[in-house]
């Protein structure tokens, strides 16, 4: 970490900041999809922000508003988001080295509000070592968490504004940023097995299981292939 | 409550791998394997949208990737979503 003037934090905060502005931009219309879905379900306002607030786990959230019905299936619920972002141990495992050297408030926010969009830009600054100061990861950080606030809630007081995303290419954002990122890893280290194997995991598992199993599946499948290549790069070392 | 609930266990798989990993010392291929996390998450996210869903999604990832060969990143954003939105016009 480099020395820390206003200058130099206002910088680097809003080098997170631009980092992901595609992906501010492209969580609009689910933040206003959101909102109005929870109106919708018959939630109050202040229950809905609670959730958003609280949650912050934007698949979980749809699916949860999705079996929001009386007599609520509570059990269900909760169940399913804890299947749904499972995924988040894996992260914060693979960012433990990293987050670990941050100080405790700032590594708390972070973790509190770390979703696969921040997550997957910390970690790409992580890997390839460039410098991970606290105003950047701040900057990755609490716009992305703000912007869900304030388009969730300016769809719980517009109501059914958004009813498709999908059809001005809004979802394909996540996408398109997240195919990059894959992109940028693989050019760093070069490991194809990971990412074939999770590749043909998830398309399986999506295939024979309900819900988002593929995913956590599918990403546990990949590490396993680096686990068992890195064997194999030993070997040839000797 | 259940909203609640929800809060809980997601506040829960955040900071359970940072509890678990957080306090030791990692060896080099316990390193090298947590560094393929991105990879393998991030791919198992996108793999059915990429190359399930439809001709317009596979070919736009494409696009995305050879742009982004030669172009600035935000520009290789542009060109996939632009290009997604056309050939889901198209097809």
């Amino acid at each position: 970490m480099s020395s820390q003037t206003p200058e130099t934090i206002r910088t680097s905060f809003i080098a997170g900041l631009i980092h992901m502005f595609p992906m501010l931009i492209g969580m609009v219309p689910f933040g206003l999809l959101i909102g109005a879905m929870g109106k919708q379900a018959g939630l109050e306002t202040w229950e809905i922000m609670l959730m958003n607030g609280a949650v912050f786990a934007g698949a979980s959230q749809f699916i949860a508003l999705d079996m929001w019905q009386s007599p609520l299936p509570g059990f269900t619920i909760i169940a399913t988001t804890l299947m749904v972002n499972l995924r988040h141990v894996l992260m914060g495992a693979a960012a433990a080295p990293y987050v670990k050297k941050m100080p405790t408030a700032p590594r708390t926010v972070f973790l509190f509000a770390m979703a696969d969009e921040n997550w997957a830009m910390y970690m790409r600054r992580a890997i390839s070592h460039k410098s991970l100061s606290v105003a950047y990861v701040m900057g990755l950080t609490v716009p992305f968490y703000l912007n869900w606030q304030l388009w969730s809630y300016l769809g719980t007081q517009l109501g059914g504004l958004i009813e498709n995303p999908e059809s001005l290419g809004f979802d394909y954002v996540f996408t398109v940023v997240f195919l990059l990122l894959v992109f940028g890893f693989w050019k760093t280290d070069r490991r194809l097995s990971p990412i074939i194997t999770s590749a043909c995991t998830a398309l399986i598992v999506q295939y024979l299981l309900p819900g988002t199993w593929y995913i956590f599946i599918g990403a546990l499948a990949g590490i396993a292939a680096a686990a068992l290549s890195y064997k194999k790069d030993e070997n040839h070392e000797r | 409550m259940v909203i609640v609930g929800m809060a809980a266990v997601t506040v829960l798989t955040r900071f359970t791998g940072y509890w678990i990993l957080g306090n030791y010392r990692l060896s080099a291929r316990t390193q090298s394997i947590l560094e393929a996390v991105p990879v393998s998450v991030l791919t198992a996210i996108i793999a059915p949208m990429v190359l399930a869903t439809g001709p317009a999604e596979t070919l736009a990832a494409v696009v995305t990737l050879l742009a982004a060969w030669r172009l600035p990143t935000l520009v290789a954003i542009i060109c996939g979503v632009v290009s997604v939105v056309v050939l889901r016009g198209l097809i």
